[in-house]
């Protein structure tokens, strides 16, 4: 019954040792001199969005164009929310209270809209990249 | 109510339909009522399971855990299908001509009952723990609604499973050798869409950052989200923004899975003419 589960994170374990693999092999690339943290900084930008009550807050979000975004999400909600966008083409579930990572390729000026689909009356927002 | 139905008769038949279609590809096969009751059993406690860690699964990997965990279901499921299609394949001809006989079962019909079962739970994990979830977050937000929100969703499961078991019954009223080419077809282009999906989950997770923006945009033409998107969305893997890595997997998939069934029947179609 349970022998599925197991078999997935083992799948996920290689991935990750392959994942830190990679990793270890571009930092060691990117050279002794430059510390992660400013490469990482330098090339994501880093935002965060909260839920609560089933809205976002803030609504909308003004990011830049042309550079890989990190969206923290924290649902202050006790209830889980699907975080999604067809414009930008991403979906995440976040369970109640906890935080989750949406990263975003870099974009184009325009704007996106995104939704929480389990409570579509309120939790509306968009993104303007410019 | 009408949302939570919507929301919950979108996941199940989602994995309903993929069950639906699994199921008329293997009439006949012995155990195979068994074998898909079982992967959709695995598949709920799965769901649990997962629901229950899904803040953990989600925070693994710097936050991009649940992109590879589904793009591990995912690509599992692809595996198991192109399996049970290959080895349809090669007991294509026994199968139909036992069939035609009323009442016999096939034999020789049990290896390819895991791949079944296990391509069914993958389905059901996959969907389902977006369904416990949901469910979960009803009974926790203790809303005045969570009566008529339960019952929406109980709809809603009860609606999918109208609409596989209408899907299931229209492919196994076709006649047997037509039934076993068209399921082949699906379930070729089922996997291939799972494939391409798969390549969706680690796009988005930031895993592949090649041929990853999308070629076109055809939602113009049929919105993934109308039913009819959704549905050829399921079965034949329709993408409205494809990119190129998705529409590479989805040929790759789909090309192996045909050749590799080929291969499998190429000498028995030799020794039906050689007969």
């Amino acid at each position: 019954m349970s022998l599925t589960p197991p078999f997935y994170s083992r799948n996920a374990a290689r991935f990750r040792t392959l994942l830190s693999a990679s990793a270890a092999a571009l930092l060691a690339l990117s050279g002794a001199g430059i510390g992660t943290a400013t490469v990482q900084a330098s090339e994501e930008h880093e935002v965060e969005i909260s839920i609560k009550n089933h809205m976002f807050e803030p609504e909308a979000l003004k990011l830049p164009v042309g550079k890989p975004i990190k969206i923290t999400v924290k649902n202050l909600d006790p209830t889980p929310e699907e975080f999604e966008s067809d414009d930008l083409g991403f979906e995440k579930i976040i369970p109640g209270n906890t935080t989750a990572i949406v990263r975003l390729k870099p974009l184009k000026p325009g704007t996106y809209m995104f939704f929480g689909e389990f409570n579509m009356d309120t939790a509306l927002g968009h993104i303007v990249a410019e | 109510m009408l949302a939570a139905l919507i929301i919950v008769f979108r996941e199940v038949l989602e994995a309903g339909l993929i069950i639906g279609v699994v199921l008329a590809a293997s009439r006949g096969v012995p155990g195979r009522t068994g074998a898909v009751s079982l992967g959709v059993l695995t598949g709920i406690t799965g769901s649990a399971i997962v629901a229950f860690f899904a803040a953990g699964i989600s925070n693994a990997f710097d936050g991009r855990g649940q992109e590879i965990f589904v793009a591990a279901v995912l690509l599992f499921a692809v595996v198991m299908l192109a399996w049970h299609v290959v080895w349809m394949a090669q007991h294509a001809r026994e199968m139909t001509q036992q069939l035609r006989q009323l009442g016999t079962d096939v034999s020789a019909g049990r290896q390819s009952l895991f791949a079944l079962g296990a391509a069914v739970a993958a389905a059901v994990v996959r969907e389902g723990s977006e369904v416990v979830l949901f469910m979960t977050g009803i009974v926790m937000g203790g809303q005045e609604t969570a009566g008529s929100l339960i019952l929406g969703s109980a709809a809603g499961l009860a609606l999918g499973a109208v609409v596989s078991l209408v899907l299931y019954f229209g492919l196994a009223s076709l006649p047997v050798k037509q039934m076993f080419s068209i399921t082949g077809v699906l379930i070729t282009l089922l996997a291939a869409g799972l494939a391409a999906q798969a390549m969706g989950q680690l796009s988005q997770a930031g895993l592949i950052n090649v041929l990853d923006t999308p070629l076109w945009n055809s939602s113009w033409l049929l919105s993934e989200k109308s039913w009819i998107g959704q549905v050829l969305h399921i079965l034949i893997g329709y993408i409205e923004k494809p990119t190129g890595m998705q529409l590479i997997a989805y040929g790759i998939t789909a090309g192996t899975i045909f050749l590799l069934s080929y291969a499998q029947r190429a000498p028995a179609s030799r020794a039906a003419v050689r007969a």
